[in-house]
């Protein structure tokens, strides 16, 4: 990092490079990532990024590619190889008026850095009554599905919606890579943003045009944001498969079987794990009166025990069967050899499906 | 990446002097000339009047210490962790930095925090219990203090890093103890400002204990400053006991930082007087002739000698600093001898931005039991 009276200026703009993107594009999640904080980059010059290999390479899995060349070594760095240190300092820098979007490289290589995040990152709008706001967002690659070697394919949500004060996001849309990320940039607090590697490359068409209308000039959000609010990935009528991030394809997967088989299910993308979404899912299961959880932790004291819990709560007179989870085995992730019987598949989906009680009277 | 010019010209800019500088001995007298050739900064002996202001502080430090043992014994505080007998350092920090400046404290450090202006209410508000610490650190470019160590090493190199890509001149000074240093975040802090280049100054208050762990269980280093070389940035070791001392230190730190020098560490030497906090019993792991050792280092009485000897404390003097720390022991008193209320519902209203529909249904419940109870309570009336 060079001093800003070191940094050479460029000639034009460095936020406005000529070829950026717009319109309807075919573009991979990580893409829509990239752009999200490049826009949010180019609205409000107290966005920085920076972490781990984000800089000259673009990030290992290259979502922040291109982001060093278009505003400059003060805008987008690598920082030491400190997991700790990355969010301490980002915290300091958002104490100070920045919005800092940090890189985790990895789910499991962001555990150095969680005292900072459960003890200062999560606690400091509170501590200080609401006179100071964290506008941080720690993106972390999770979840597994790519044969990956040991402490790179973590679902760690668990341990970030344990603990109050964070908000924590994970999308499974190229589109929703988009907005969820421009939302939590846009947020006041600090946001755990839960990125599932396996989507990085998917594609999808998308209006750039459209997403970006969301957003105003100097980045704050024009539209609705996504924070608190789980979509409707799938329309069904028999039963409600409720899940998140890597998890929503297999869902939906899984219904489009059961269609063939006579079944309709419905999807729920959750989207937001917190703040949840307790009324989109209660009204989700309360018209189905079965559900099914899917998500890639081990299910042991999980996010997906919690909604279990939420939707026992509030729709125990709708239900026509238990709760259903489906999830990882309470097991480290496996090696990738392995993996695809620790995975919650289509057809361990369906077989939950199948254990609903459907022989009703 | 650029290469700092000093590095160029020579690496034994970083290590620290031979012997911990000292310019004011433990008797009051001025430190022979001699012994001032052997430091590697030309440090100079400060102005009567500021030696009279920091006397001024170390008076006052010393009252808050007292007092809020006493208001502690008394039950008007939960715990206290007492820096009696090592004021010196946080006065000193406090009078090197400017308004615009940051200063990040530990838990012991609540003289400076009072020293930066918080107002002594807000400042013992999470000793006493109310919140954890609810003051704004915009108001005073002062951070609350927490009990995790080192983790605000690493909130000063952010503060320092986003003032300098601002390009303000602010400086940030960050305050640990011997403990910390042996903490990760210690040297990520470290390595992280230096990298940056940024303007923090690390005082490592060395008080030679963490709680019961002595410093030799800490580190084997020749000394806590000679830390610094390992990042690249310049380290100096400081009696601690010595106000004069630290403040043409830390004075040289900051200055060197303001104007574009980067980091620096500077370890001070000094003697943690009482137990780690009330709740502590010291006996259990050092002696009484140990203490006693340290008594004759006192900072403050170092500094009265020095002053009368130089004619420079006057009876008038000495009486308004006497009355400016009853005054500021009255107002600790008065302050935390006041009953305060707590509103049980603020538990849920700070925790985001806005509260989540979550914790509003659970601030809802509480109201509810609240209601309830009072009412209770006004029908057994």
């Amino acid at each position: 990092m060079t001093t800003i009276a070191q940094t050479p200026q460029p000639a034009t703009p460095a936020a406005q490079p000529g070829e950026r993107l717009s319109g309807v594009q075919t573009i991979t999640f990580a893409k829509a990532l990239t752009l999200a904080m490049a826009d949010a980059m180019a609205a409000d010059p107290a966005v920085v990024v920076f972490g781990e290999d984000v800089g000259t390479l673009g990030g290992v899995f290259r979502v922040t590619d291109g982001l060093t060349q278009q505003f400059g070594e003060e805008r987008c760095f690598d920082t030491p190889l400190a997991e700790s240190g990355i969010i301490g300092m980002a915290t300091g820098m958002a104490i100070n008026g920045m919005r800092p979007v940090v890189e985790m490289q990895f789910d499991a290589f962001a555990y150095p850095a969680f005292e900072q995040i459960t003890s200062h990152v999560a606690k400091l709008g509170n501590r200080t009554r609401g006179q100071v706001r964290l506008p941080l967002v720690i993106r972390i690659p999770y979840a597994g599905g790519i044969g990956g070697v040991e402490h790179h394919c973590d679902s760690s949500e668990a341990y970030y919606v344990h603990t109050p004060g964070l908000t924590v996001l994970t999308p499974s849309t190229v589109a929703d890579a988009y907005v969820m990320l421009r939302d939590a940039i846009a947020s006041a607090d600090p946001v755990v943003f839960l990125e599932p590697k396996k989507l990085y490359f998917s594609k999808d068409t998308v209006d750039l045009d459209a997403l970006r209308a969301g957003y105003s000039e100097g980045g704050g959000a024009a539209a609705p944001s996504t924070i608190g609010h789980a979509a409707i990935a799938r329309h069904g009528t028999d039963a409600t498969l409720i899940a998140y991030g890597p998890s929503v394809a297999v869902a939906l997967a899984a219904a489009e079987t059961a269609a063939q088989e006579g079944r309709s299910l419905q999807v729920i993308d959750v989207r937001s794990l917190v703040p949840f979404d307790d009324e989109t899912i209660t009204a989700a299961v309360k018209s189905t009166g079965r559900a099914i959880v899917i998500a890639e932790a081990p299910g042991f004291a999980s996010m997906a025990s919690e909604i279990v819990a939420r939707i026992q709560e509030r729709c125990f007179h709708a239900l026509a069967a238990p709760v259903l989870r489906v999830t990882g085995f309470d097991i480290p992730y496996p090696a990738p050899k392995l993996e695809k019987y620790y995975l919650p598949g289509v057809d361990r989906i369906l077989d939950a499906v199948d254990n609903l009680q459907w022989e009703t009277p | 990446m650029t290469t700092h010019p000093e590095f160029l010209e020579s690496q034994s800019y970083m290590l620290p002097s031979a012997e911990p500088v000292q310019l004011i001995a433990a008797d009051g007298s001025e430190a022979p000339a001699k012994q001032h050739k052997q430091y590697k900064e030309p440090y100079q002996l400060p102005e009567m009047a500021t030696m009279l202001e920091g006397y001024e502080r170390l008076v006052v430090g010393r009252r808050v210490n007292d007092q809020a043992g006493a208001l502690v014994r008394q039950g008007r505080m939960a715990v206290y962790p007492s820096s009696h007998g090592q004021e010196a350092c946080q006065v000193a920090a406090v009078m090197c930095l400017r308004r615009s400046d940051w200063l990040f404290p530990t838990y012991r450090d609540t003289v400076a925090v009072l020293g930066r202006g918080v107002a002594p209410v807000e400042a013992f508000e999470s000793l006493r219990g109310d919140w954890h610490s609810g003051f704004n650190p915009h108001d005073y470019n002062t951070a609350n203090p927490t009990t995790p160590l080192a983790t605000q090493l690493l909130h000063a190199v952010g503060v320092a890093h986003s003032a300098k890509l601002r390009g303000e001149d602010t400086v940030v000074l960050a305050l640990c103890g011997d403990g910390a240093s042996s903490e990760g975040d210690f040297h990520e802090a470290l390595n992280f400002a230096a990298v940056f280049h940024v303007p923090v100054v690390f005082l490592i208050q060395n008080n030679q204990y963490a709680i019961s762990v002595p410093l030799i269980r800490q580190s084997v280093a020749p000394s806590l400053a000679h830390k610094a070389v390992g990042y690249g940035m310049p380290g100096e070791r400081v009696d601690g006991n010595d106000l004069a001392a630290l403040l043409a230190v830390l004075g040289h730190a900051v200055d060197r930082a303001r104007n574009g020098g980067g980091p620096a560490l500077v370890e001070a030497h000094t003697y943690r007087m009482q137990a780690h906090t009330n709740a502590d019993d010291s006996t259990r792991y050092r002696s009484d002739a140990e203490v006693a050792q340290w008594v004759p280092k006192d900072p403050l009485l170092r500094v009265e000698k020095y002053l009368h000897d130089a004619g420079a404390l006057a009876a008038a003097d000495r009486e308004r600093i006497a009355v400016a720390a009853e005054a500021m022991a009255k107002t600790l008193r008065d302050g935390l001898n006041a009953e305060t209320s707590v509103d049980p519902l603020d538990l849920f209203r700070y925790v985001y931005s806005e509260p989540t529909p979550q914790l509003r249904e659970q601030s809802t419940l509480l109201a509810a039991e609240l209601a309830a109870s009072s009412a209770t309570m006004g029908a057994s009336r």
